[in-house]
């Protein structure tokens, strides 16, 4: 084994890259189950937005339409979920599985014409003297505008979580959709805009892993990185800087097994590519055993206005 | 305005009736997505849900394959449905299912080229055992710990793809198979062949197992205190355990008989059909078992029906892959549609829909 093939800099520069598709659904996904909904397909929306954004970058010959359309499409796939919970008050647990599923058949039907091509890219920007920089330029401040955004949106959802009125309310709908009902705020117009940004998150997520990250269309490429998301808004306890710490931990986990591989390590490689799989069995499991968990009050239980 | 209002009780009626309206409007909006792809629809809904029964062309083909194919889904449907009525969502039966023909093929294979008349069974308990075995670190982590028995389950499903992926290619290869990845084949192997028990109905020991876990789990629910004690902590929870009823032993058996029965899915599965451990010989029928399992209602008779109904979709998605050109993933989406369908329907089995003209509210 060569660790010395493995550069510290390059290693850190494209764990931010792995990290970012996780992070953006893991983002969606936690705002949707602060307004108590837990929806289980975001693999299914993840892998949709991947094959629509691959898809129309290719057709657009660029990567921006990409993925706005991926994020349109994964909202409406979400808001599917929506009203089949919220309207047709179907269990959320089987719904989002029906999700994934279905979202797994749509994209290998969109995605057949396309497996094998390549698409267009996202450019690196270019932050001048921040991109410059010894080893920091680098490492950290020569990515592509996406790991940004997604920087950003983890700050965003915080301060409207935080500060905003229309945070305490998506909070308070989570927390007791009966108290927030009787308040006279609108639990099911709340819960769909919810489940349409989760859904929008993991479509752009799924199409950065389509359209940056491989860059590539293959059937079930996703390979599990909506779970991984779910698993990571649990272990982050429902906050959003804990979400980004999640990701890039995993982000981290990732890549560093892909590069153990590379660099030939004395490991099994079945347990190195089931590494990711293994530490978020692992994290989970701290996790629940530490107790505390910080999870919405009404996540996953259904609301229906009696009265 | 329309209003929903709760039913005191679920309705008999439209229990039965949701998963019919189901099937039926899947026929239709997958009728139209055929349309779409460029197929005439009413030829695409024939070709998949009547020419391989009653073709004549086909269903000398078609019909074995219709048990072939509904055997594990039943097998693992039944098992995944013990925990869904007690609200313990297993949905790693994909990973059970290839951890149980990975151990039952190794227990074999350890034996290779024997032909006792013991090895048979030695497999099929080993891969039930490894079936189960899988399933037990979701249910003691659960029980345990209270980890989340959804995610760790799934990531237990890309963990046993790797092991496969290893296994294939390494300690279960075929050593007179000239390198090539894959273990050797069971039904060159006639002392643990998984043949067919009466010929040409696709009857082997896996549809068997099939059918009689169908009677052991409707005695199991409807005369049995330990399914009741099922029913009751899915239903009522509280009152579960006000009864007495110790929730990790609901959990750790939910999960052990789910394990077990997709477990020896997939070692029925690789002796028979699939005929060797190979890096892709699972395909897919853990999952596609969650929709079986809620098609039928959670209720064995219903999973019986509905492992046909999907087998059928399976071979009908072949025979218009290859008759009309429809891709292979339309089947898979139409899957998808069907359980959507069926949880959207579901709203009148527990609501009742009043329309109330008049400006009460």
């Amino acid at each position: 084994m060569d660790l010395s093939s493995i550069s510290p800099v390059l290693l850190i520069a494209s764990v931010m890259v792995s990290a970012t598709p996780i992070l953006l659904a893991a983002i969606g996904e936690m705002v949707v189950e602060k307004s108590g909904v837990l929806n289980l397909g975001v693999e299914g929306m993840m892998i949709t937005g991947a094959v629509v954004g691959f898809a129309v970058a290719v057709n657009a010959d660029a990567p921006v339409p990409g993925f706005m359309a991926a994020a349109l499409a994964s909202a409406l796939l979400a808001l599917v979920f929506g009203v089949l919970t919220q309207l047709f008050l179907s269990n959320q647990v089987a719904t989002g599985l029906g999700l994934t599923l279905f979202g797994l058949g749509l994209s290998a039907l969109i995605g057949k014409p396309y497996e094998g091509m390549k698409s267009p890219t996202l450019p690196r920007l270019d932050l001048g003297p921040l991109s410059d920089l010894p080893v920091f330029g680098r490492m950290l401040f020569s990515h592509d505008a996406m790991v940004y955004l997604s920087l950003l949106l983890v700050l965003a959802v915080w301060a409207f979580l935080k500060f905003t009125r229309a945070g305490l309310i998506l909070r308070a709908v989570g927390e007791s959709h009966d108290a927030a009902h009787a308040l006279g705020y609108k639990v099911v117009r709340v819960r769909l805009v919810a489940i349409a940004f989760g859904g929008a998150c993991a479509g752009l997520g799924g199409a950065y892993l389509s359209l940056v990250r491989v860059p590539q269309w293959t059937e079930g490429m996703t390979a599990g990185a909506g779970w991984i998301a779910l698993a990571i808004v649990v272990f982050a306890s429902w906050r959003a800087g804990r979400v980004a710490i999640g990701a890039y931990l995993f982000g981290g986990v990732t890549v560093l097994q892909l590069n153990l591989q590379a660099a030939g390590a004395a490991v099994p490689v079945a347990l190195l590519s089931a590494s990711p799989y293994l530490i978020t069995i692992l994290v989970l499991v701290i996790i629940s055993a530490r107790g505390a968990h910080g999870a919405p009050a009404s996540l996953g239980r259904p609301f229906h206005a009696s009265a | 305005m329309i209003r929903l209002e709760k039913r005191p009780q679920p309705s008999r009626t439209w229990t039965l009736a949701s998963p019919i309206l189901a099937v039926l409007l899947t026929m239709i909006v997958g009728g139209a997505l055929f349309a779409a792809l460029g197929a005439e629809p009413l030829t695409a809904i024939r070709t998949i849900f009547w020419d391989p029964l009653f073709n004549p062309q086909f269903a000398s083909y078609s019909r074995p394959q219709l048990l072939v194919k509904a055997g594990p889904l039943i097998l693992i449907a039944i098992g995944l449905s013990l925990g869904f009525r007690a609200g313990i969502w297993n949905i790693g039966a994909e990973g059970q299912y290839i951890m149980g023909a990975i151990c039952g093929a190794g227990a074999g294979l350890a034996f290779y080229p024997s032909d006792s008349a013991l090895i048979f069974p030695l497999m099929i308990l080993a891969g039930a055992l490894g079936g189960w075995a899988w399933a037990m670190i979701p249910a003691l982590l659960k029980v345990r710990f209270g980890t989340n028995e959804i995610l760790v389950s799934l990531m237990l499903v890309y963990v046993a793809e790797s092991i496969l992926a290893s296994v294939a290619s390494g300690l279960l290869r075929n050593p007179e198979g000239m390198g090539f990845p894959g273990s050797r084949n069971f039904r060159d192997w006639d002392a643990v062949a998984n043949t067919e028990i009466i010929a040409n109905t696709g009857m082997h020991f896996g549809v068997l197992t099939a059918f009689i876990a169908v009677i052991a789990a409707y005695v199991l629910l409807a005369r049995h205190i330990q399914g009741f004690n099922i029913r009751l902590s899915g239903e009522a929870p509280r009152a579960a355990r006000f009864s007495g009823v110790n929730p990790a032993a609901v959990i750790v058996f939910c999960l052990g008989i789910a394990g077990a029965l997709a477990g020896l899915a997939g070692l029925f599965e690789v002796t028979g059909p699939a005929g060797q451990i190979s890096i892709d010989f699972n395909s897919g029928y853990g999952f596609t078992a969650i929709i079986v399992a809620f098609l039928g209602r959670l209720h064995p008779v219903g999973i019986l029906l509905a492992g046909l109904l999907m087998a059928l979709t399976y071979i009908g998605g072949e025979l218009a892959q290859l008759m009309l050109g429809l891709p292979g993933a339309a089947i898979q989406l139409f899957q998808g549609m069907l359980l959507f369908f069926l949880l959207g329907v579901d709203v009148f089995t527990n609501y009742r829909v009043r329309l109330n003209l008049g400006a009460t509210a």
